[in-house]
């Protein structure tokens, strides 16, 4: 039975139910609902709570555990020959599962029979031209072991859905009926519905939490991959980084060094664009402007924080690149070959950061209170004066942790850096060189042809991971200083 | 020697006046003025970057929604149909009729100008063939003058942009300076000339060597999928979560570890969300590769903490008054909260969500990973369900592909793709602005 359908039979037992409970409760109190402990709507809310969530838990559950289970039962049966020969366990079950599905389209076209793609083998019949003909193309013959995998794992597959299919309905059905059956006046309706809806609130909020597991999950094991085929040390302390492109080779160097030192090069010069334009735009709006000129220009330069970075790649790409490379590239004086460079990005991403600083900066120094504003003028300070010596002070530990949050912002930043500084990995001072950094690195590395389990591939991994830590390590860290330094004035 | 360094009494006593400033206090003051100009300088920096980018947008996109048209008007007679027909090579056959059509006009219009086929194939490509099916098609319109509007090259598309000059011009099989001769001539004519370039916006993506055709309507179309996706997941998960965290929440271990992991994942650069993408949802999941569906969920993840951040904030706003107003003519916990306070707090919510949403539209990075770049966005999603599953492209991973491909005639499409996406976005925008104008309270 297709899923639709079984989506659609659990929404009409729930609808069902909700009426019957509803009215069931009605009778029991004599049709006057003023006799009822919860409003009527609550009683058949219950009924339909109690039919739908238990069936979609279970149903959602065995959607996750049947691909294990069956996978499992499958390899168990498939030689060991086989696995050892055929370099891998998931290019044999690859194999087994594109079987699997051409037999079921050819079933869906009806090219076969349910019973012959049941019982077909490899001695009558040639299933690579019967499968191509129905428009499922395999790379190799079919291997007798494969097809009894693949028939194995239809056969799994189409009882597990059956027995998913009665057990959900069964849950289904007891779950209303229970509930149906306490549907009378005295039964605390809302309590329930109420404690149901607060645990799907719970729930929402806790996506959060998985969301953090499952970007854990997914970089740790493919770096725990990566650094059995590639030694740690030599992918942290190498000063090379030289992929090879033929793929198998173990010729690659992928030393992160040189992609750390780009990355940090690059937001260096980020944050000595963005950092005293932002926080002089933010003292000025904030202690000197009047309402007009903070009205227009705050929102104005706040434009620039709106503006996708996809914006700013291609502005450094084909705009600031090539301004830079006119003014003081090969044929005026010699500095920059081409317009992607490390300048190219960095004045860029600079321009991005400007307004994260700035408005950041301006909601720290408006913290500081105005008694200390006056208490300064009252000594006979100017105003530049009060802002230097006791605005700014105060404000410190902010303004910090503000330069570290654009800081991350920087490192972590991709489309600027994969499409303004260039693609060479080098360790060089010259800010006018094309340098790479390890967002533009994991982009690299995981667009291309590669096969996921080579290192080159892998690698991508383990540079996220580099790239989590860091951010998160800068967030904490400018997290902490706020907090621990902050002033307390009220 | 330290008498000459004291001060000697005979000293007539420095004059002191309000009204003339002494020395330190000049100096104060310039230290003001100076001060005050590193303010305005830097704003002055500020906002001059944004208008250089804007400029710099609109001079290099603008170009693509204009499109260099050859239009001619000729009559096709019976005749000369019939003789094309029965020849061997029946669209070069066409192709000459067409030539001639031209010929006269430029005679007629007084201008010499010496060009053969070759010179009209490099500026409109081959327009035999199209006049051949559109005669096919319409043929009582043999023997009245049809007008037909015919694309010309990119490469002539550039020279009428200025994007190539006869300076920069190498003679090569697709455009001889020679020919610029003859667009000059036929744009005197008025036969060369500019449209509107409509394919740009309702057409799809084209190979690597066809710029001029490239349109961006699949991929606004993928777009507003993942943009599906992301509203009808994000906006009731983050609604959830706001009213637990906000109301219900008690102060303990979990919800702690909840608010922590939002305001980290607000931080987490979002290429890391496009990691997590390629390998929970397409490598473990089994999900399509380049489908708005996985796209769209990746954009839900990331779009999550904003949409509770705001959303947390216009329920903090709401005054405690309505809460214990509500539970005090009976409403439970409950019920004060979905009848009385989120109502209140909905145009909030709103302008938070559609904030998120166009952040969630321009972003490019995450995209790059679960393969909306690699693939070329030819045709439209036949149905609704395969707008969310077929593999599309996005507006910014559409930009970026062109961006990225080696003829320069893609760069101005994708200026011009970005002039779209800045549409979007002001747009929505717009409408949050409008809407926190419109139903704003404070209380």
């Amino acid at each position: 039975m297709p899923f639709t359908w079984l989506v659609l039979i659990l929404i009409t037992i729930a609808t069902v139910g909700f009426i019957t409970g509803r009215n069931r409760a009605l009778r029991s109190a004599g049709g006057d609902s003023r006799d009822l402990h919860s409003l009527p709507v609550y009683y058949g809310s219950n009924v339909a709570m109690w039919a739908i969530v238990p069936a979609a838990i279970v149903l959602i559950i065995w959607m996750l555990a049947q691909p294990f289970f069956v996978n499992s039962r499958v390899l168990g049966t498939l030689p060991d020959t086989m696995v050892s020969e055929g370099s891998s366990i998931g290019l044999v079950m690859s194999d087994v599962r594109r079987v699997a599905d051409g037999l079921d389209t050819a079933v869906e076209q009806a090219a076969m029979t349910r019973e012959e793609a049941a019982s077909i083998s490899t001695e009558t019949s040639d299933v690579r031209e019967l499968l191509g003909e129905v428009g499922v193309a395999l790379g190799s013959n079919v291997s007798p072991e494969v097809l009894q995998g693949a028939q194995l794992y239809r056969a799994l597959n189409a009882t597990s859905s059956t027995i998913m299919t009665v057990v959900v309905l069964l849950i289904a059905l007891g779950g209303a009926a229970y509930s149906y059956s306490r549907s009378n006046a005295q039964f605390r309706a809302r309590n329930t519905v109420e404690r149901g809806i607060l645990a799907l609130l719970i729930a929402a909020a806790s996506v959060a939490i998985l969301t953090t597991i499952g970007i854990l999950f997914a970089l740790l094991f493919n770096t725990i991959e990566f650094f059995k085929l590639y030694p740690a040390a030599d992918f942290f302390f190498g000063t090379n980084w030289a992929p090879s492109f033929s793929g198998r080779g173990g010729a690659s160097d992928l030393g992160v060094l040189p992609l750390l030192w780009g990355t940090f090069y690059i937001s260096f010069i980020a944050l000595l664009v963005a950092v005293p334009i932002g926080l002089f735009s933010a003292i000025y709006l904030s202690e000197y402007a009047g309402p007009k000129v903070r009205g227009i220009a705050k929102p104005l330069i706040e434009i620039l924080a709106g503006i996708p970075t996809i914006v700013y790649g291609l502005f450094a790409l084909l705009t600031v690149g090539p301004l830079l490379a006119s003014m003081i590239g090969k044929d005026t004086l010699g500095w920059m070959q081409g317009g992607t460079a490390v300048m190219t990005a960095g004045l860029v991403m600079g321009i991005m950061l400007i307004p994260f600083v700035s408005s950041l900066s301006d909601d720290i120094i408006n913290a500081v209170p105005q008694a200390m504003r006056d208490g300064s003028y009252g000594l006979g300070a100017t105003k530049s004066e009060t802002i230097r010596q006791v605005i700014l002070p105060a404000a410190l530990p902010g303004i910090v942790g503000a330069i570290l949050l654009a800081a991350s912002r920087a490192i972590g930043e991709t489309m600027i850096v994969v499409l303004g500084a260039g693609a060479a990995a080098r360790l060089s001072l010259n800010p006018f060189e094309a340098m790479t950094t390890i967002t533009a690195k994991i982009v690299s590395q995981l667009t291309g042809d590669a096969d996921f389990a080579s290192p080159e591939a892998l690698v991508a991994f383990a540079l996220g991971m580099t790239l989590f830590v860091l951010t998160l390590g800068l967030n904490v860290f400018a997290l902490y200083i706020v907090r621990k330094y902050r002033e307390q004035y009220d | 020697m330290t008498d000459a360094s004291m001060t000697p009494a005979t000293a007539p006593k420095k004059k002191s006046s309000l009204l003339v400033q002494d020395a330190r206090t000049r100096q104060r003051n310039a230290a003001e003025t100076r001060f005050r100009m590193f303010g305005m300088a830097a704003i002055g920096v500020g906002l001059l970057f944004l208008v250089f980018l804007f400029t710099s947008i609109l001079r290099s996109g603008l170009p693509a929604f204009t499109q260099t048209v050859v239009e001619i008007e000729f009559t096709m007679t019976q005749e000369q149909f019939d003789t094309a027909e029965s020849k061997m090579l029946k669209t070069g056959e066409y192709q000459k009729i067409f030539v001639n059509a031209l010929t006269e006009q430029l005679d007629a219009s007084g201008l010499d100008v010496a060009f053969d086929g070759k010179a009209i194939e490099r500026i409109v490509g081959k327009p035999g063939g199209t006049i051949r099916s559109f005669f096919l098609e319409n043929p009582d319109r043999i023997g009245t003058p049809v007008s037909f509007e015919l694309a010309a090259s990119s490469r002539v598309d550039g020279y009428m942009n200025g994007r190539i000059t006869r300076d920069t011009l190498v003679d090569s099989r697709f455009l001889m300076a020679a020919d610029l001769d003859l667009v000059d001539a036929l744009e005197d004519a008025g036969i060369v000339k500019g449209a509107f370039n409509w394919n740009f916006i309702t057409g799809t993506d084209s190979g690597v060597d066809n710029p001029g055709g490239a349109g961006l309507g699949a991929s606004v179309i993928g777009s507003f999928f993942m943009m599906l996706v992301v509203l009808f997941l994000s906006l009731p998960i983050g609604v959830a979560a706001s009213i637990y965290l906000e109301e219900f929440a008690p102060k303990n271990r979990w919800t702690d570890l909840i608010e922590v992991n939002i305001s980290n994942l607000a931080a987490v650069p979002s290429i890391v969300f496009g990691i997590l993408g390629l390998a929970v949802f397409i490598q473990f999941a089994g999900f399509p590769q380049s489908a708005p569906l996985v796209g769209g969920l990746v954009l839900t993840l990331m779009t999550l903490p904003t949409i509770i951040i705001s959303t947390r904030a216009s329920l903090a706003a709401v005054p405690p008054s309505i809460r214990d107003a509500a539970l005090g003519v009976g409403a439970s916990k409950m019920q004060s909260v979905f009848h009385h306070v989120l109502p209140l707090a909905m145009p909030g919510i709103l302008t938070g969500t559609i904030i998120g949403l166009a952040q969630a539209l321009g972003e490019t990075a995450p995209l790059l990973l679960i393969g909306m770049v690699g693939f070329v966005a030819r045709e439209y999603p036949e149905t609704f369900l395969g707008g969310l599953t077929d593999a599309n492209s996005a507006m910014p991973a559409q930009i970026y592909t062109w961006a990225s491909r080696a003829d320069p005639g893609f760069y101005e499409k994708a200026w011009g793709g970005i002039i779209i996406l800045l549409l979007f976005l002001i747009t929505m925008n717009a409408i949050a602005v409008l809407l926190r104008r419109r139903f704003e309270r404070r209380w």
